[in-house]
Formats: structure tokens, C-alpha cells, sequence
């Protein structure tokens, strides 16, 4: 299964980026595999609006199932929710290696809802 | 004739300058308040107000028996107010600016738009001014469509000003757009400019001819004279800084009312820009190749 981590940095040291749609890069890790590659957010860093959605978007082309990241807005998170990717919050202050191990061991929880407001409306 | 009132940077003063310059022109004159996001010429003109319309913004709805999920609304928008996710696609109407793009470039013809309610236009009369304002609702993101909505309201006689919004960005460009001059209102700080190259900067690349107002002059200021010197810029007036101008503002009076011997002042204002126009005008007809504006 194909997990997709917000990351401030690009190895499994960084720590998890808060945000999830202004996320500095993506780290996109194989549960089988073990291994890792990292994925640019530029597009979403370069919206003028709408980084959540754009950012879903990514993350839906890639195949990813899940998303580990700090917070969710309710664009993104409506997104997300459409395109079948279930969403962990609240791993901000983990580095993203002990990320994918909680998520591992079970012990992250899905997000029922968008966390943070959104930017607009 | 339209006279846009712009500045870089807020608060500088160019509702007063709308509003006073308003009052000193004969008639047929219109006044619109295009600062949606707080109009305030109402305070100092006081019309009666007796026209309200709602003003509305095209967005997207999709008729899912018709879509065929190719995603090519979403890869068009640059809004990312329409996503496809080899689904249906998700709209999200606040983000939408109603361009129509998605319309167009759909195969099947699956959208289609309806009209999503952003703020209200409200017109009425002050003395002998013919007044129209916008007024964005609340938590409101969309500025530029209800602006080009008050400003369908440009009398085709006389002359009309346009009270602009700040800054240099989206709604100041929908402000500003096909008029025929602008008049940016500074004031004599580090401040003011700096926002006043970005203004001068923005009106050069929109090709838009203009002159500079300096509110709140003390004869220690010179930053903002020598910067429009050096520049070629015409100071058309200097409003100096005088406790009972900021004495009438505070109390929502008309400076021209307030402080007459200023009166004169705004009617050199009205006869500068007025003459500036129509000479840029003499030298470029409208109809010829270098129109001012932007497309």
C-alpha cells in the first residue's frame, strides 16, 4: 500500500509539515516495499488558491490511500474524501519515519472531518 | 469621462479626494464607490439611496448524465475551483471567478452555470451628484465581479469617478480598467512611496495616464515631490496637512464645506484633470491605436 506523508524535508528524518496543502514536499512511502520517494508540491505551493484541492489531486494521481499530515481544511478534505484516500491527522511534531510507524502499529486515528478552517469561505 | 481615484497604499485619502473632487464638478456627474470591500464615500456624501440590485457571479454546475468524467474542466481551470479525480468533478463555487473556461472546453456539454449572489449594487443621489456603490457580503472573497458590476453603471454623459480600491492587485485592476485617467493619492511617507511606485508602476503597464495628489503636505516633505520629479510625474495637488481637514473627515464633512478656501484647490483639481484628458485625447484619438487601457 502506497502512504503519502506532508514532509518539511525529503528523508524519512524530516519532520512532518503541518500543512497539508502548502506542504513543502510530499514523501510517498510503499508499506510492501519499505521504500520511499519524495514528491514535489510545487504546483500547490504555486496556486494562488485552492492548494488543498490541487494538492489532493496530487496525491489521488499518485494512487495514494492514505495521507499522514499535521491538518485538513474542508476543501481538501472533500477532496481527499472523493477521491478514496483516507486521512490521518495530527502527526505534526513526528518525524515522518515515526509517522509511518504509528501508522503501522495502528495507533494514528482517521480524520472524520476537516480539523482547520479554509482560507475562503 | 472617467477619472479613476487610486493609491497604492490605504488610508491615503482617496475616498476624501472622490468625494470633494464629486462636489466641485458641474453636472452631469457620477460617483461609484468601487472600494466593495468597505465603501465609505456614502459617509461623506450622504445619499439618499433608493436602488438596490444583487449582483451575481457565473459559477459551474454539473449534469452528472452527461459527464463522462475526462477531467478536462479541472486540467482547464487555474483556480482549482473544478476538480476531477476520474470522477465526478467537485465544484467549489467560492474559489470560482467565473471566467466560463470549464463551459467551453467540456466535450459533452455536461455544465452548465448558475448565478451565485456575491454582494449588492445600490445607486441614489447627493445633491447634484449621481451616486452607485458596491457592497461585497460578508466573508466574501470575489471582489473584481461586483466591481465590473458597478461599473456598468459609467454615465455615458458627463463625467464619472471611480472611488478604487487599494493596493495594485485583481480588484484595483478591475477598478481602473477603460478609464480614461487616473489620480493617485499619496501622502509624504516612507510608506506611501513606496505603494506609490507600485501604483506608478501599475499604470504605466496598463498604459493609463495619471498624476499624483500629495494629502497631508508639510513643508519638510519632500521624498514624494522629488520622486515625481525625477519621474515626469505631474503633482496635481497638495492637500496640506491641516488639523481642520482631519477635524471635518472625522466628523464625516465634505473638506470643500469644511475648509472653503480648499474649494478652489479641488477646482483647479477638476480643471487639471479635465484638460489633461482631453489633450491626451487630442493626441490619441480614441479610435486610433494607442487607446489607454488594457485587454
Amino acid at each position: 500500500m502506497k502512504i503519502t506523508i506532508s514532509s518539511q524535508g525529503n528523508t524519512l528524518d524530516s519532520m512532518v509539515d503541518p500543512r497539508f496543502g502548502r506542504a513543502a514536499q510530499f514523501i510517498l512511502y510503499d508499506t510492501e516495499t519499505q521504500k520511499f520517494e519524495v514528491v514535489s508540491n510545487e504546483q500547490s505551493l504555486n496556486a494562488a488558491q485552492g492548494a488543498g484541492i490541487k494538492a489532493a489531486e496530487t496525491l489521488s494521481s499518485l494512487g495514494s490511500g492514505v495521507l499522514i499530515t499535521g491538518h485538513c481544511g474542508p476543501n481538501a478534505f472533500q477532496t481527499l474524501s472523493a477521491a478514496g484516500i483516507a486521512i490521518y491527522t495530527g502527526a505534526d511534531g513526528l518525524t515522518v519515519a515515526q509517522a509511518i510507524e504509528k501508522f503501522k502499529a495502528g495507533q494514528l486515528q482517521t480524520a472524520a472531518s476537516s480539523d482547520v478552517r479554509g482560507h475562503w469561505k | 469621462m472617467i477619472i479613476a481615484i487610486a493609491s497604492g497604499k490605504g488610508g491615503t485619502g482617496k475616498t476624501t479626494i472622490a468625494a470633494n473632487l464629486a462636489m466641485c464638478l458641474q453636472k452631469p456627474i457620477r460617483l461609484l464607490d468601487c472600494d466593495v470591500e468597505e465603501p465609505n464615500c456614502h459617509i461623506f456624501l450622504k445619499p439618499d439611496l433608493d436602488g438596490s440590485e444583487r449582483a451575481t457571479l457565473p459559477v459551474p454546475v454539473i449534469n452528472e448524465k452527461l459527464c463522462n468524467n475526462c477531467g478536462e474542466c479541472g486540467r482547464m481551470c487555474q483556480f482549482n475551483a473544478i476538480v476531477s479525480l476520474k470522477t465526478k468533478p467537485l465544484v467549489f463555487p467560492s474559489l470560482c471567478h467565473g471566467c466560463g473556461g470549464c463551459l467551453r472546453v467540456c466535450p459533452t456539454g455536461a455544465i452548465t452555470e448558475a448565478e451565485r449572489e456575491i454582494g449588492t449594487v445600490e445607486t441614489g443621489t447627493s445633491h447634484h451628484v449621481e451616486f452607485v456603490q458596491g457592497r461585497l457580503d460578508v466573508g466574501e472573497a470575489q471582489s473584481p465581479p461586483l466591481i465590473r458590476a458597478v461599473k456598468q453603471r459609467i454615465a455615458e454623459e458627463g463625467v464619472t469617478i471611480i472611488d478604487c480600491p487599494p493596493g495594485t492587485s485583481c480588484p484595483v485592476i478591475a477598478a481602473v480598467k477603460g478609464c480614461d485617467y487616473a489620480v493617485l493619492v499619496t501622502e509624504s511617507t516612507p510608506f506611501g512611496l513606496h505603494d506609490l511606485k507600485l501604483a506608478v508602476d501599475t499604470m504605466r503597464l496598463l498604459r493609463l495616464d495619471f498624476g499624483v495628489v500629495i494629502n497631508r503636505t508639510t513643508s519638510r516633505d519632500a521624498m514624494v515631490r522629488e520622486f515625481c520629479r525625477k519621474e515626469h510625474i505631474p503633482v496635481l495637488l497638495e492637500i496640506p496637512d491641516d488639523r481642520r481637514v482631519a477635524e471635518a473627515y472625522s466628523r464625516g464633512r465634505l473638506i470643500v464645506e469644511a475648509v472653503p478656501e480648499l474649494r478652489e484647490s479641488f477646482e483647479r483639481l477638476c480643471s487639471s484633470v479635465i484638460s489633461r484628458i482631453q489633450s491626451h485625447n487630442a493626441a490619441s484619438p480614441p479610435c486610433g491605436g494607442s487607446a489607454p487601457g488594457v485587454s
